[in-house]
């Protein structure tokens, strides 16, 4: 398989890097100046595409690449492939759903914890070697407080499940009810707002989904609610949140994800109602590597005339 | 002052929560004084009527201070630990001694669960990283560690112990635990001892009673055993650690990390710990809601009322 030219958007893993590497003709697309220079030697040659959440295959690209028959991605979300022109062009489209699961639920409830109990603050407070004997700053508490999960799929279930050990009320908003899990559901994404302490955006990056979080959710959330984002960057229309937030009419946020990464807003930086991690959702060594495991086998699978592991499925 | 006082307060001055409840329902007298000297001067002046003291602070509680209030028959704490009150000598006297009972449990224990979690994903330095501009500059974050499969030994599977086994079920942790009291109904594996439970989990949870059997319970031979990518976790007292011990094997890597509410010397705390990233520090906050505080508020004037009311305390401790 060693002659099978493999195209890596960009860094991601060292331990994909190298996996593929070993298996495959890998070329590294962020090596070339250009893109015109990277096309002039490999347009016929790639038969596949590995990217990421932050860089996938467009349109262009898929054109571009004369045989191209898999796009394998370094995540489970798809926003940044155009599956319309996959589906068009017979181009298989394989992610990593499940093995990340569990990272991206645990930060949900880890981002909830530091943002309401202030952990980041406390962490900075302790180091500053300011704590005098006394001294004490009153903190939102967790347990009990209702949460409404914007999307309910595996990542969605597994955050309520995990708010559910925390006593908390779980509500939902989905594209369909789901009965059998017992949770309440809202059929606008405003009442979940209105009815939540918390809200978590766990839904997949579609046309429908891009600023879902707009200012009347926000307004709806209110200045005692909380909005934690684990999803994409564009499910919420940050610009409005910066001013919810500066303004005062939101609680607090923790974002995991931003509209233009590794850019994030600075009005931000200096307040203490915000957590802001650099998109660590499934950022564990086990789960990188867990996920890097099955874009390769994705891969070796394909070429070998097997059957996909974790395929994307096209709906109607 | 127009009536005796019947009740005390000893608190810091930033600690004025309770005090309308309080003289709305009793006559109170109020110090701020820590220190030994003054604080049994004022005692010997104003307090041979009291019979009650609220103590918020955790301020020591010893043999001279009793001594000077000759009427007292009741402390009520507004902490769940009780390490700093002399409470054979409570017995002695006869002064019956409650605490907060339950009132923090729900907060400890969700703090315990965001400690952990901030540790092994690295949240408060992932923040830092982000609001000190060096995720545009400088690229990717350093990888954390996967919570889900963690084995998690609990120190004193208590009340609040109780609670943090429930919250980290979902998570996929294997709990595990060691306590005064082993019961047939709780369903998690038990061990003896701590030296077996460190070495047989990837975490342990303090939140066990602070006295003489349990005064750095968590000592070399436990660090050791709990190994380089083991984690301690506290939301009890400093004390229960060996806290020299402690920076030294964070230091030299004999344990992976730590997340600690508690220290020794509060609001001491070893400057060891600040250079370093495998650790998450906080000011003891893990009762700091306005939930806990309502609660123990409501306690401590519950057990005050039954007092005065020679009805049954509502949150003793065992004085033995």
């Amino acid at each position: 398989m060693e002659s099978i030219g493999v195209l890596m958007m960009c860094p991601m893993s060292s331990y994909l890097e190298n996996e593929l590497q070993k298996r495959f003709n890998l070329v590294r697309f962020w090596n070339f100046p250009e893109k015109s220079v990277f096309l002039e030697t490999h347009r016929n040659s790639i038969r596949a595409v590995v990217g990421n959440a932050s860089t996938g295959a467009d349109a262009e690209l898929i054109n571009d690449l004369t045989k191209l028959e898999i796009v394998s991605s370094f995540s489970v979300g798809l926003d940044k492939i155009d599956l319309g022109k996959c589906k068009e062009k017979g181009i298989r489209v394989t992610n990593t759903p499940d093995v990340l699961t569990e990272d991206v639920a645990d930060l949900a409830i880890g981002l909830i914890l530091a943002l309401l109990r202030r952990l980041c603050e406390c962490d900075r407070y302790v180091r500053s070697c300011k704590w005098k004997y006394g001294d004490f700053q009153l903190t939102a508490k967790f347990s009990g407080k209702s949460v409404g999960i914007l999307g309910l799929g595996r990542i969605g279930t597994a955050i309520a499940k995990r708010a559910e050990a925390f006593s908390c009320p779980v509500s939902y908003h989905s594209r369909r009810v789901k009965p059998d899990l017992g949770y309440n559901y809202y059929p606008t994404v405003v009442e979940l707002a209105e009815n939540s302490d918390i809200l978590v955006v766990a839904c997949p990056l579609t046309d429908q989904t891009r600023h879902i979080v707009n200012r009347q959710v926000m307004d709806a959330l209110g200045a005692k609610g909380v909005l934690v984002n684990i999803g994409r960057g564009p499910h919420v229309d940050e610009q409005e949140l910066v001013k919810a937030l500066t303004e005062g009419r939101l609680g607090g946020a923790a974002l995991d994800v931003f509209e233009q990464e590794p850019h994030v807003p600075e009005e931000l930086f200096g307040l203490e109602n915000v957590v802001l991690l650099p998109h660590v959702g499934s950022g564990t060594v086990e789960t990188e590597n867990a996920m890097a495991d099955l874009v390769v086998s994705n891969l070796e699978a394909h070429f070998a005339g097997k059957s996909l592991l974790t395929p994307v499925v096209w709906s109607e | 002052m127009a009536e005796s006082p019947l009740v005390l307060v000893q608190r810091p001055p930033t600690f004025d929560f309770m005090d309308e409840l309080l003289s709305r329902n009793f006559p109170v007298l109020t110090t701020h004084h820590t220190s030994s000297a003054p604080l049994l001067v004022f005692l010997s002046r104003h307090a041979s009527s009291v019979r009650a003291v609220v103590s918020i602070g955790r301020f020591k509680i010893d043999a001279d201070f009793l001594s000077h209030l000759p009427s007292l028959r009741l402390i009520v704490c507004t902490s769940v630990g009780t390490d700093h009150v002399d409470l054979p000598e409570c017995k002695r006297r006869g002064i019956a001694v409650t605490n907060a009972g339950e009132a923090y449990s729900e907060d400890v224990a969700d703090y315990a669960v965001g400690l952990l979690i901030s540790f092994l994903r690295r949240i408060p330095a992932a923040d830092r990283y982000v609001k000190s501009g060096q995720w545009a500059k400088c690229g990717e974050f350093k990888l954390g560690i996967k919570l889900s499969g963690k084995r998690v030994g609990i120190l004193g599977l208590g009340s609040i112990g109780s609670l943090i086994a429930k919250r980290l079920e979902p998570f996929g942790c294997i709990i595990s635990y060691n306590s005064t009291c082993q019961k047939q109904s709780i369903p998690y594996l038990y061990y003896p001892d701590v030296v077996s439970l460190a070495a047989n989990n990837d975490v342990i949870i303090l939140c066990c009673a602070l006295n003489d059997q349990t005064r750095h319970i968590v000592n070399r031979e436990v660090m050791e055993s709990l190994g380089r990518n083991g984690i301690i976790i506290n939301v009890g007292r400093g004390g229960l650690i060996d806290e020299k011990e402690m920076v030294k094997c964070l230091v030299d890597g004999v344990i992976g990390g730590a997340g600690l509410d508690a220290f020794e010397k509060e609001p001491g705390v070893p400057v060891e710990l600040f250079g370093l990233d495998n650790v998450v520090l906080s000011p003891h906050s893990a009762v700091a809601t306005p939930g806990s505080l309502d609660n123990v508020v409501q306690l401590a004037l519950a057990n005050l009322k039954a007092f005065f009311s020679n009805q049954p305390l509502i949150s003793p401790v065992r004085l033995n």
